[in-house]
């Protein structure tokens, strides 16, 4: 059975009384298949004076699924969108530690946005298809990023790997938003896909869609994940253990007399490990559903 | 933890790709550019205060209060005032609040809470959008046909009550447009509750609904009425004087069936004297209007902006 | 009040009540009411004396070479209606790229506290009453602008009211514009971002095309605010005793709210002819309707915008 190495620094704080028991945990998984994508270490994601996300650490690594689960308010969207900078675009947000991309620091001042943005794409919730049509979605990217080849074979191929070509060939010039809603997600994908990135965030891409056109979208992610690196947020425990390779499981810290919940990685482990034999008792709670 | 060959040489692409932060010159350009347009706009509002200022500040330094009260006159600057000019703007609007803020309130509580959504009510709707839109001079015929030809018995003629009676019809979809939103942003909820320990429409309406929706109507009233302060052109085709006035000793209710002159009217009469000393002249009385006009602007501003944080 | 007894009981309630709310519900009735009888009266009194005129004037008169000298007799609409479309033209060229910069400002790039300071005194600025910038056109924009940049312009031309005008209209134009910059839903500037686009690419290619229904509206209502002006026009842009077919723009000319107001106050003292003083609600017609064709088409692009998202 392969075990999580944790290395583990324990602070025990006195707090209203209380003992907290504030560990700062680096995840690693003790055998990888393959290298690192990102190093994540001591994240911490503040929203004013609030802090949403507490000391992250862990590694994701290239051509899996990782899936980062847990209950709503837990930060996993607000960690996913530190990967592409997405948090750059609201005023209050402050992001504190390091996120290295191919040992890069993402956050140094040196580092463009745009640029960071074009080789990590992101699918979102609600799928948003720009109002034009199918054919200009899927160009937009890359014609922002200055491609002068061939676009109709790469709209063409984006289109294929998104699983969605052979329903819309004939109808490229019609608008987006005739499609039905798991076409436009699968249009998004395509759209991100035509950028040529390296990652794929995808923030609960099957929320807003039925359940069977989250299995097309399903299946799609096992095609393409050997060319891409993708990473999940999802609220749906199934959707992480049928989908991804490795799973992260965050949880909210409530504080005290505070509405505002923060937070931080439980537990972090391949898929399978983590769904038969979690290590955690908080995992064990949320994956046999006792609380959700 | 990141080993391997591989991995290394994507990481130095990766890090000479990403750490080449272009400086977006375009994008600041663009940006500099849409702050000028911001600016150029308001560079005129204060080279025209400037201006205005500049000019008037004189009259007030050397008459003081005499400018307020001083009587119109077209022919001797020194001791040509606005007071007939204020005290005609004053009947005017009298009469607007009187006979507009009534009928708009009213108007807006019926479509908002009375009507049912049929094709007659979106006509209304349709039609009071349009009269939103029709130019103040057009307002102006209706007065001269309606008011002064038609109906001079009650008028009077060229008076101030017609021309109140013209800014008042002028105004009233402002004040019902205005009046509409503020009923309407008025939760539900509220209603619902009155309803529900069984007092009648009217009674709701009167004791949670208006009350609640009174800043904005208020809001509303106020940016109307000032709108109804600036207007010139309807007054001019309904007789508006504008050369000199004579109040004879009238008591107050006589002078709304009296001859009349208001503010911006005597503003546009001597505009067209050009002698330095009347472009002052003019130049003060503008100053005395934008004064009352500004103050009601900004003191319907903070009242919106203080009744928006309430919900 | 017993619960048996209330199925004897008629529900239906004391009819002074109800009475009482029948009259008032009646009484707010007839103030929407209101609004409909004054189009109507607009209507009426203008078609009826409109058409008085326009039976007995000589339709050469209309389109007299001579111009427009009501007095004498000559009605050109070419005229004045030249007049009106230049002052609008300039009043656009004003306008439009102040207003719609400064919309795409304030809802793209100003900071939060820019825009508490800024939106109020451009709200200011929509509060100036137009006999105030009419002065300001004649007494600082004709000299000190458009006869210092331009040779041969005389003090009163119609470039100085189009440029008034223009000031004047375009917190109308940032205000609409804005409103319909503000709803491109956030979703779509974030796919944009998502897809490694800058800041001034997303504005130009999806924030601005998606709203575009809204600025096309804002202009068309600038157009039809500008055609209707009255004071700017009746001080500065001169024409006031008439004015034969001129298109230079640095010259005095007249327009149909122009013309209007000189006929209403018979700024000269010539007496004029019988036609001349029915004439005014012949072009005031003209204007109502041209005025309210543009306020129904910008009215459509509104709800295109609104019902898109």
């Amino acid at each position: 059975m392969d075990q999580t190495a944790l290395r583990e620094v324990e602070n025990i704080e006195r707090h209203e009384g209380a003992f907290l028991r504030t560990a700062v945990v680096h995840h690693e998984l003790a055998e990888p298949d393959t290298p690192l994508v990102f190093e994540i270490d001591a994240l911490n994601v503040y929203y004013g004076t609030f802090r949403a996300v507490r000391d992250v650490s862990l590694g994701i690594h290239e051509r899996q699924i990782t899936a980062f689960i847990g209950p709503s308010g837990c930060g996993k969207t607000t960690m996913l969108r530190c990967l592409n900078r997405m948090n750059d675009l609201v005023e209050t947000a402050r992001v504190e530690g390091g996120v290295k991309y191919h040992g890069v620091d993402l956050y140094d001042k040196k580092v463009d946005p745009v640029e960071v943005r074009r080789r990590i794409g992101m699918v979102f919730q609600k799928p948003n298809p720009f109002p034009k049509t199918i054919y200009e979605n899927v160009a937009f990217g890359p014609k922002i990023a200055g491609f002068k080849g061939d676009m109709d074979g790469l709209i063409e191929q984006s289109l294929q790997k998104a699983a969605l070509w052979d329903e819309v060939k004939d109808r490229l010039k019609e608008s987006a938003w005739s499609l039905s809603g798991g076409q436009q997600q699968r249009l998004c994908i395509a759209r991100c896909i035509a950028v040529e990135p390296d990652v794929i965030l995808m923030d609960e891409p099957c929320s807003a869609l039925d359940p069977i056109a989250t299995g097309h979208i399903e299946d799609l992610m096992q095609e393409i994940k050997d060319e891409y690196t993708i990473v999940i947020v999802t609220h749906n425990m199934q959707q992480a253990a049928r989908v991804s390779d490795v799973t992260a499981f965050f949880t909210a810290e409530v504080h005290g007399d505070q509405d505002r919940r923060t937070g931080v990685l439980v537990e972090y482990d391949r898929t399978e490990q983590m769904f038969t034999n979690p290590s955690d008792e908080r995992t064990e709670n949320y994956v046999t559903g006792r609380f959700g | 933890m990141s080993g391997g060959v591989r991995t290394m040489g994507t990481g130095d692409i990766v890090a000479a790709k990403l750490q080449h932060r272009r400086i977006d010159l375009r994008g600041k350009v663009f940006e500099y550019l849409l702050l000028l347009s911001l600016l150029i706009s308001l560079l005129f509002l204060a080279v025209l205060l400037f201006e205005v200022t500049s000019r008037g500040i004189g009259v007030f330094q050397e008459r003081g209060a005499d400018f307020l009260t001083g009587r119109l006159s077209v022919v001797t600057a020194m001791t040509a005032g606005v007071g007939q000019a204020i005290m005609g703007s004053l009947l005017v609007l009298v009469v607007v609040v009187l006979v507009a803020i009534p009928i708009g309130v009213g108007a807006a509580i019926y479509m908002e809470e009375y009507a049912a959504d049929t094709k007659v009510t979106r006509f209304i709707n349709v039609n009071i959008r349009n009269l939103a839109g029709v130019p103040a001079i057009v307002y102006g015929l209706l007065g001269l046909v309606l008011f002064v030809q038609i109906l001079p018995g009650i008028t009077g003629g060229k008076t101030a009550l017609t021309g109140g009676l013209t800014l008042a019809i002028l105004v009233l979809p402002i004040v019902i447009i205005t009046s509409s939103e503020a009923l309407r942003a008025v939760p539900d909820s509220i209603r619902e509750a009155g309803i529900g320990v069984g007092a009648t429409k009217w009674e709701v309406i009167r004791s949670h609904v208006l009350p609640s929706a009174l800043p904005g109507i208020l809001t509303g009233t106020i940016l109307s009425l000032s709108r109804a302060l600036g207007e010139t052109a309807p007054l001019l085709l309904v007789g508006a004087t504008t050369g000199f006035l004579a109040t004879g000793g009238a008591n107050f209710f006589e002078m709304f069936r009296d001859s009349y002159t208001t503010l911006p009217t005597v503003i546009f009469r001597w505009s067209s004297l050009p002698s330095a000393d009347f472009r002052a002249l003019t130049s003060a009385a503008i100053l005395v209007l934008l004064a009352i006009t500004i103050l009601a602007n900004a003191a319907a501003i903070i009242l919106r902006n203080r009744y928006e944080r309430k919900w | 009040m017993a619960a048996v007894e209330s199925n004897l009981v008629d529900l239906s309630g004391a009819p002074a009540r109800r009475r009482k709310e029948e009259i008032i519900r009646r009484i707010f009735q007839s103030a929407a009411a209101v609004s409909v009888i004054i189009s109507a009266a607009i209507v009426f009194s203008l078609i009826g004396r409109a058409m008085d005129f326009l039976f007995a004037v000589d339709v050469s008169a209309l389109f007299s070479p001579s111009g427009w000298f009501p007095r004498r007799g000559f009605y050109d609409l070419r005229t004045i209606v030249a007049g009106t479309l230049i002052i609008s033209l300039i009043a656009l060229l004003v306008s439009g790229p102040l207003g719609v910069g400064a919309a795409i400002y304030l809802a793209e790039y100003a900071r939060p506290r820019m825009r508490r300071w800024l939106k109020p005194i451009l709200e200011i600025l929509a509060g100036i009453p137009s006999v105030v910038l009419g002065f300001f056109a004649l007494t600082w924009i004709s000299p000190e602008l458009v006869q210092r940049i331009f040779e041969g312009a005389t003090l009163f031309n119609l470039t100085a009211a189009g440029i008034a005008v223009g000031i004047l209209i375009t917190p109308l134009v940032a205000s609409v514009s804005e409103d319909a910059l503000r709803s491109v839903p956030v979703s779509l500037r974030e796919a944009s971002y998502g897809l490694g686009a800058s800041k001034i690419s997303t504005t130009l290619r999806v924030t601005i095309p998606g709203a575009i229904s809204g600025i096309a509206a804002a202009l068309i209502l600038a157009i039809s605010r500008a055609i209707g002006e009255t004071m700017i026009v009746a001080i500065v842009a001169g024409g006031t005793g008439g004015s034969p077919f001129r298109l230079n723009p640095l010259q005095p000319g007249q327009t149909m709210t122009g013309a209007m107001t000189a006929l209403a106050i018979g700024s000269d003292q010539v007496k004029g002819e019988a036609l001349t003083f029915p004439s005014l609600f012949f072009v005031g017609l003209l204007l109502f309707f041209m005025t309210l064709a543009l306020n129904v088409v910008s009215e459509r692009f509104v709800r295109r915008v609104r019902e898109k998202y």
